[in-house]
């Protein structure tokens, strides 16, 4: 039994039932990125050591004959973004390089308490920062349905550690986009739950009212059994939503019939590549077939969503980002900081710190943040940012009263080549148009491959669904990957 | 509308960034050019309209003040850059 071919759920049954170990299916998964993450860069870290301690004990739990946890043996890849006591945390930035936190994040704690083997930390855009992964600090990640192209972003090594079936499923995070883009772009599934379903402590922050963690994997059925494990309140995030967990696996069987579908003709527009529009209605038919209706209904404000976006985020962003003060944690300048450009030494020493630690994009976005939020421009730009937030949520409320699900496109293009956007970032933030306003509006989203480009490359569809409707969310998933053999396929370097 | 060197060194220093001026020129054309595009959201009336700082609409969240064990002090600081095992060090604030 090859245990990286197995779906999550089944590998879970197998290691619960003795058919395979926690050591055989993290081995496989040590293995397999031995060989292929030279070439693919998705893994920042991967300790084998403590990968196989892990599994060891799982193992060991089993023969003394003590219950496992539901995801025992499960090799989990976690975006860099997720604080680890035993691994370095980097952010995928010159800033943390080394860094290794105290404390486990929530996700994490929850995931080792359910006996899952987290074997290494992925790769991303820095901090989060970013549609195409190029933002890493140490090398983007090679797509693995064609090296030469981008995984999309931010959490582009997590969808590549799936996608190349390095890890059976992984951890992102989306704040703008960045689970549901890169799982398109890399042919697997990621979801976005509800803001607030998954607690943020220990994920380091981006944009606080934006950000929130979830599973990537090769099936609508498997995020939800990851989901299951790491939703839920945490009283030490006081966002998180004090709200019951429910078994989203065992509500995949109801069919769809008389669940209605929105399709947002604005969606197929100028811009949307032919090979993804076509692909894309053509998942709205399976959909149809699964006894969904499909109604055309218009979010009014959602051509503002970019814009939006790019004002609050870079705005919570330089708050947040202030804490990278070369005192607490990180990199710390070795200058002497004792030039008279500066109010004081002290000033100097958070200036250079700052300049030498982040990276261009994340400089963008702390300049662009701070501008918005500065005298004088404060209400031009992110307070009227905030009223239009408010007006795109109304959008999504409205629709939500006509229909259940919001059907499209995740990306207007496939997988692009490297290098392709890097000198133009007004272009790349034009890559997220059709995943940021599920964020604004704090709704849940989903991303899964709905065929393939002549050339071979991975074309995603998405849904949207109100907020704590991820039960309704993973079925209509679920039964669209019933149908269809898209997600099943695999890149042929894997 | 533009934005221009000075303004750029003006936002660098508020966010406690050393740019260089090659730095200071690039992010003056990028932020004129992104500053350029958000503007588009001008064209919304947005008269009668609260601002939404948060999606789901959450209160505060209070608990009882009660004191409970948290971080060590040796694991709080033991990543820092500079510290003598009890407090963060930094550059002199006050003179030499």
């Amino acid at each position: 039994m090859q245990p990286l071919e197995l779906s999550a759920i089944d590998l879970v049954a197998a290691v619960a039932n003795g058919d395979l170990t926690a050591v055989e299916c993290t081995q496989a998964a040590l293995d397999r990125i031995a060989a292929l993450d030279p070439g693919t860069n998705a893994f920042l870290h991967v300790d084998q050591a403590s990968a196989l301690a892990a599994a060891e004990a799982v193992d060991a739990k089993r023969a003394a004959g003590k219950p496992l946890g539901p995801l025992a043996g499960l090799p989990v890849g976690v975006k860099d973004a997720l604080c680890t006591r035993d691994m370095p945390t980097t952010c995928a930035s010159k800033m943390l390089e080394g860094y290794q936190p105290p404390y486990d994040a929530d996700t994490v704690a929850r995931l080792r308490a359910a006996d899952a083997v987290i074997i290494g930390k992925t790769n991303m855009d820095e901090f989060a920062m970013g549609a195409s992964n190029e933002n890493s600090a140490f090398g983007p990640v090679r797509n693995p349905w064609d090296a030469t192209r981008a995984t999309g972003g931010s959490s582009g090594g997590s969808a590549a550690c799936v996608a190349a079936s390095m890890s059976t499923v992984s951890i992102g995070s989306d704040t703008g986009g960045s689970i549901r883009q890169p799982a398109g772009l890399c042919g697997v599934t990621g979801l976005k739950p509800t803001y607030g379903r998954v607690s943020r402590r220990g994920l380091v922050a981006f944009a606080s009212s934006l950000d929130q963690i979830g599973p990537m994997a090769h099936s609508a059925a498997d995020c939800g059994l990851v989901l299951e494990t790491i939703a839920g309140h945490d009283p030490l995030d006081s966002t998180s939503l004090d709200e019951m967990v429910p078994s989203y696996t065992q509500m995949l069987e109801e069919p769809l019939a008389g669940i209605r579908i929105g399709r947002v003709p604005a969606h197929f527009g100028e811009g949307l590549d032919p090979e993804v529009a076509a692909a894309v209605e053509e998942g709205f038919r399976v959909l149809e077939a699964a006894g969904a209706t499909i109604h055309d209904i218009d979010l009014p404000h959602a051509k503002y969503g970019v814009a939006t976006y790019y004002l609050i985020a870079p705005s919570e962003a330089s708050s947040n980002l202030a804490r990278y003060d070369g005192v607490h944690y990180g990199h710390r300048t070795s200058e002497p900081c004792r030039s008279d450009a500066f109010d004081s030494p002290l000033v100097e020493m958070y200036c250079r710190s700052r300049a030498e630690g982040f990276g261009p994009e994340v400089k963008r976005r702390i300049m662009l943040g701070t501008y918005a939020l500065s005298a004088g421009y404060y209400d031009a730009y992110y307070k009227r940012a905030l009223q239009v937030r408010r007006l795109i949520r109304q959008d999504y409320l409205d629709a939500f009263a006509k229909v259940d699900l919001i059907g499209g496109p995740v990306s207007a293009t496939p997988a692009f080549p490297l290098g392709e956007k890097t000198d133009d970032p007004l272009a790349m933030y034009l890559l997220d148009l059709y995943t940021v306003t599920t964020n604004l509006a704090g709704v849940c989203g989903i991303s899964f491959p709905c065929g393939f480009t002549g050339s071979g490359l991975p074309i995603g569809y998405q849904l949207q669904a109100p907020a704590l409707a991820e039960p309704l969310l993973l079925r209509a998933a679920d039964r669209f990957q019933r149908l269809t053999e898209w997600h099943r396929r695999r890149p042929p370097s894997a | 509308m533009s934005l221009s060197r000075d303004d750029v060194a003006k936002v660098a220093t508020l966010a406690r960034l050393a740019l260089s001026e090659d730095e200071l020129a690039q992010m003056t054309s990028e932020l004129t050019k992104i500053v350029g595009f958000v503007s588009l959201l001008e064209e919304i009336d947005t008269s009668n309209v609260e601002p939404l700082a948060h999606p789901l609409g959450t209160t505060n969240v209070f608990r009882e003040d009660e004191p409970a064990p948290s971080l060590p002090v040796e694991l709080a600081i033991a990543t820092a850059p500079k510290q003598d095992g009890e407090c963060f060090l930094v550059p002199a604030v006050l003179g030499d």
